[in-house]
């Protein structure tokens, strides 16, 4: 039988990491780490689980690691957030090329400076391009079930790449809910064994990991890396699919509401489409055709199955937690991303972008509701007047 | 550009092949190259023992020093410094010299007339 617990985010992943009982975690200890690290701790000094927990000097460590650790063919991860995966940099872009299926609890916190450590998005959108996997919770229960399936999805043969498990820092990471938690058994045989195909351990089969790899194969092994994403996609979905018929849930590549009538919709992830869910509610009850898209899986992006829900809205706005500093009309890369997808898969209605929640500024339903009103009334003119919009920012 | 297409590589560019990279020749890196007075060496293996690229040549059955895998030795010199005080016969020496006349140059080593 599964229980209910009050469980803040934080709290909820590490659950999951005792039920997982992963063989090795290497994560920094103190900030910018959040609690689950610390929970975890005490589940390995009580001997709740028999990982072997190695507290490093830096983030940098943490993931170099997971990485030796991945390649000796252990089920390995970590947890970090904000500047702690800024310093990890170099090493998770190793990760992922290595093809080491390390799974990463990431809170969403700003990046430094000024210093800030309230939420955002600027630091998974950094990793966007490294090849890993990301995919998006928006409470504590999601955090919860995505790790569970995360171990799945990165150590599943056509896959091996890393997966990084996202929710927002303090806003779910902190707040205390509701959360299912399975049995451990299920759990335990929901993830299995895991059985490294290359393990540097296996003394019989000697092998060589991260040699030099120069312009004459470099890139075929890149190419390689396309691949092991374009086939993540079906094995996110296959996964999921086990996951919500053993567990009763119903997760997919993101989660539509109230959409298939809606003539308009905001997209966005994490929390906020939680609070969105709200005022979809209260606005369809005024008679207004409101929808929600919340994408969990944001690497790899499935663009066509996005143009697919959201081809038959008369315009569309996007939330962005962050910014493309640069980027067309110093927008958020979200909104880039979609706007390219739904114009190549020949979607063309009109989109705005709402940068929103920079350092953990509030965001409450009554500025989304603006948003909604601003989005119906592109959806009447046809009109787009700002491309990009910093909501509540102070003028 | 030549080599095998990436569907038939192991990923992330892992070795599975133990010791393969005799199979990468990469001799055509040295600026130095070392050369030994025969008659003189002791067959001490400080050579063999420190060589970081496993270019010393060994006649196990005679067990002798038998010279240098040329092929995979970048020129360092280890071995030439490694050479006992006693011996002192591996010399390393410009490659463009060696490859001029490593006789000469060899000769000049049993001497005792070679500077590194």
């Amino acid at each position: 039988m599964s229980t209910f617990e009050a469980l803040t985010g934080d709290q909820a992943v590490a659950t999951g990491m005792r039920q997982i009982n992963p063989d090795v975690v290497a994560a920094y200890p103190i900030t910018p780490q959040t609690e689950t690290v610390e929970f975890f701790a005490e589940y390995v000094a009580d001997g709740l689980v028999d990982t072997d927990f190695v507290t490093v000097e830096s983030e940098h460590s943490a993931m170099s690691a997971c990485v030796g650790a991945s390649a000796a063919g252990a089920r390995v991860m970590t947890a970090t957030s904000a500047n702690g995966l800024a310093l990890m940099w170099e090493v998770v872009y190793i990760a992922a090329s290595l093809r080491c299926p390390i799974v990463m609890s990431l809170v969403n916190r700003a990046l430094s400076g000024p210093i800030n450590i309230h939420c955002d998005h600027s630091d998974v959108m950094g990793m966007r391009d490294s090849g890993w996997i990301v995919l998006f919770s928006e409470n504590g229960q999601e955090a919860y079930d995505n790790l569970i399936q995360a171990v799945r999805i990165s150590e599943h043969a056509d896959v091996l790449l890393p997966v990084a498990v996202c929710q927002d820092g303090f806003i779910t990471s902190h707040a205390v809910e509701r959360v299912e938690v399975y049995e451990d058994a299920v759990v335990k045989d929901f993830v299995g064994q895991y059985h490294p195909q290359w393990s540097l351990l296996d003394l019989e089969h000697p092998k060589t990991y991260g040699p030099l790899d120069f312009y004459d194969y470099y890139y075929e092994h890149k190419r390689q890396q396309v691949e092991a994403m374009e086939h993540a996609q079906q094995v996110i979905l296959e996964v999921g699919q086990e996951f919500n018929l053993k567990f009763n849930r119903n997760y997919g590549l993101f989660e539509p509401y109230r959409l298939e009538d809606a003539e308009v919709a905001v997209v966005v992830t994490n929390s906020t489409a939680g609070t969105a869910r709200v005022v979809v509610d209260q606005l369809r009850s005024e008679g207004l055709k409101v929808g929600l898209l919340k994408p969990r899986v944001f690497r790899p992006f499935p663009a066509r199955e996005l143009a697919a829900a959201l081809g038959h809205l008369k315009a569309i706005a996007v939330m962005d937690r962050s910014i493309s500093f640069g980027a067309m009309n110093n927008a958020g890369p979200l909104f880039l991303e979609l706007a390219a997808a739904l114009a190549l898969h020949g979607v063309c209605a009109p989109m705005t972008d709402y940068v929103f929640g920079l350092g953990g500024r509030d965001i409450v339903p009554r500025e989304i509701e603006s948003v909604y009103r601003d989005v119906l009334r592109v959806a009447e003119t046809g009109q787009v007047e700002r491309m990009v919009t910093y909501l509540s920012v102070r003028e | 550009m030549v080599g095998t297409g990436w569907k038939d590589i192991p990923i992330g560019g892992m070795i599975l092949e133990a010791g393969n990279a005799v199979k990468y020749r990469t001799g055509a890196w040295r600026a130095f190259r070392p050369l030994r007075g025969e008659a003189e060496c002791i067959h001490c293996f400080q050579c063999w023992i420190f060589c970081p690229d496993s270019s010393i040549l060994v006649d196990a059955e005679n067990e002798k020093m038998a010279g240098f895998d040329l092929e995979h030795c970048k020129g360092c010199g280890v071995c030439a410094s490694i050479c006992p005080v006693n011996a002192k016969v591996i010399k390393n020496v410009g490659e463009k010299l060696a490859r001029e006349d490593a006789r000469l140059c060899i000769r000049m080593i049993e001497e005792g007339k070679a500077q590194e």
